[in-house]
């Protein structure tokens, strides 16, 4: 496996992340767009289109927990990275009106999100749920703060340094980790419920 | 014998011990846990489950040294309140007691809010509301009350289960009715969890019990041998699925299997299974009727 890559958002060449295979290791400068069920419910069930530049960018899967210093201000308390599967049927969209590219999350998106990733050459980056406190440290700042009705689920742009590890789960030519791994368990799980 | 009472200071010691153990069951993880997640450490061969475990323990380490949150989820509330025989202390001011607390402890730290109305989805932006946090009472033996304070992340929680099986499924069945939750749940609770499972009773006592056997500290078993003996052979089949950590491959996807029961009726046997991520947040406070505060896990 090649060795760790670094990477920095928001990326100017949409077909940039491309060539990225599943099983490769990165980190990320730049900045990272945090967003959540309540955000996408709003932006494609509702129609509301944020003001943010999503193109070229990578988002991840987020509710922080902030502290307000003023109007539209707010400064880190606890930031981690929640479940991704929940927000599965947004992948398209995102991609396809947003020109999102990259989708940091835990967990997985579907399979049926994996002919997205390689219409539009898009991949998924697995981060390590639950390790918000060392998430947090790599989270320079709350830069900017949109759909704030939703608190805590608003559209946040934060700026990052060495953020991650994060695990290149789904690439753009069809390959899911999750997938493989989710066969292999429930061929043993037929036979270890035989033994039972 | 004169009825016994508690002064109202008590009832301001059991407001901010609520508090308080919310706030450490999010910053400090219990010693049975980390224990096994150094255990876990040592022992994965998967280089992606080793290094996803290394990033555990890391931030375990981290959330202490910044004394933030190991995990941004700041969880459903859930108390379960171990109320002593001759505590004198009233159960109605007590429940108040703990949901000002939970506020407090949002407001004032400040924590994520996470409680919604089901319908509306709007938020009391307080983690308390109807029904919330979530409140169970057992009786034991002694004087004191204790508060376990478990802040439920929802990754996990939403990998819940349930099933009526039938007398005729027999035990089989439900053995592998708990392996293919924790297949089906794959990499989403966060792995490796906890297994909470209930076995028997009514499906809303099921459901109780399934959470507190998360409650339960590692390395514990049933007392009874035959649910104990269970516990051991689901624990071990379910480290050969190779879900492993985040559900990224790995021989560790779960750290415990723990199994409540209860006696349930002639035709039934219900099976709840509640996981538990890794960062499995549980924090108690001891209040004695004096309002002496001491803090555990």
């Amino acid at each position: 496996m090649a060795s760790e890559l670094k990477l920095t958002f928001p990326i100017a060449d949409l077909d940039a992340l491309r060539e990225l295979r599943a099983g490769q290791k990165l980190r990320i400068d730049g900045t990272v767009i945090g967003i959540r069920d309540a955000t996408q419910i709003a932006m494609f069930d509702r129609g509301e289109r944020p003001r943010m530049d999503l193109s070229g960018s990578v988002l991840i899967h987020t509710a922080p927990n902030v502290r307000k210093l003023g109007p539209g201000s707010y400064e880190k308390v606890c930031i981690g990275t929640t479940t991704s599967a929940r927000m599965n049927r947004f992948t398209r969209g995102l991609m396809e009106q947003y020109s999102v590219r990259a989708i940091i999350g835990k967990g997985g998106l579907l399979a049926d999100s994996l002919p997205v990733l390689r219409e539009f050459g898009g991949v998924y980056l697995a981060i390590t749920g639950g390790a918000a406190a060392l998430e947090t440290t790599q989270i320079e700042e709350i830069e900017d703060v949109e759909f704030e009705e939703l608190m805590p689920e608003c559209l946040w742009k934060f700026r990052v340094k060495d953020f991650g590890p994060l695990t290149v789960a789904m690439d753009a030519h069809g390959v899911s980790l999750y997938e493989s791994i989710k066969a292999r368990a429930e061929a043993k799980l037929e036979e270890l419920a035989a033994k039972m | 014998m004169p009825a016994m009472t508690a002064p109202d200071t008590v009832y301001a010691a059991v407001e901010e011990a609520a508090k308080q153990t919310y706030i450490r069951a999010l910053k400090i993880l219990p010693p049975d846990l980390k224990e096994a997640l150094l255990r876990a450490q040592a022992g994965e061969t998967d280089p992606t489950g080793k290094g996803f475990l290394d990033i555990m323990v890391e931030n375990i380490g981290v959330a202490e040294r910044d004394d933030n949150l190991v995990c941004q989820d700041t969880g459903t509330v859930v108390f379960w309140l171990e109320v002593g025989e001759e505590c004198p202390l009233n159960l109605a001011r007590v429940t108040a007691a703990v949901k000002k607390g939970t506020e407090r402890a949002t407001l004032e730290h400040p924590l994520r809010a996470n409680a919604v109305h089901p319908v509306t989805r709007l938020n009391t932006l307080t983690n308390t509301g109807r029904h919330l946090p979530v409140m169970h009472y057992e009786f034991v033996p002694g004087s004191d009350l204790k508060l376990n304070c478990l802040p439920k992340g929802s990754g996990s929680e939403n990998m819940s289960f349930l099933k009526m099986f039938v007398p005729a499924d027999g035990v089989g069945a439900v053995k592998r009715y708990v392996l293919e939750c924790i297949v089906d749940a794959g990499p989403k609770p966060c792995p490796p969890t906890i297994v909470g499972v209930g076995l028997g009773g009514t499906a809303d006592l099921c459901a109780a019990l399934a959470k507190k056997a998360v409650l339960r500290p590692l390395g514990t078993h049933s007392d009874d041998p035959v649910i104990a003996a269970i516990e051991d052979e689901l624990y071990a089949a379910a480290n050969e699925l190779g879900i492993g950590p985040m559900g990224l491959g790995g021989s560790t996807t779960v750290l415990g299997v723990h199994i409540e029961y209860a006696h349930t009726h002639i035709t039934q046997n219900p099976v709840a299974v509640n996981l538990q991520c890794w960062a499995a947040r549980r924090s108690s406070a001891v209040i004695t009727p004096q309002g002496e505060v001491t803090y555990g896990f």
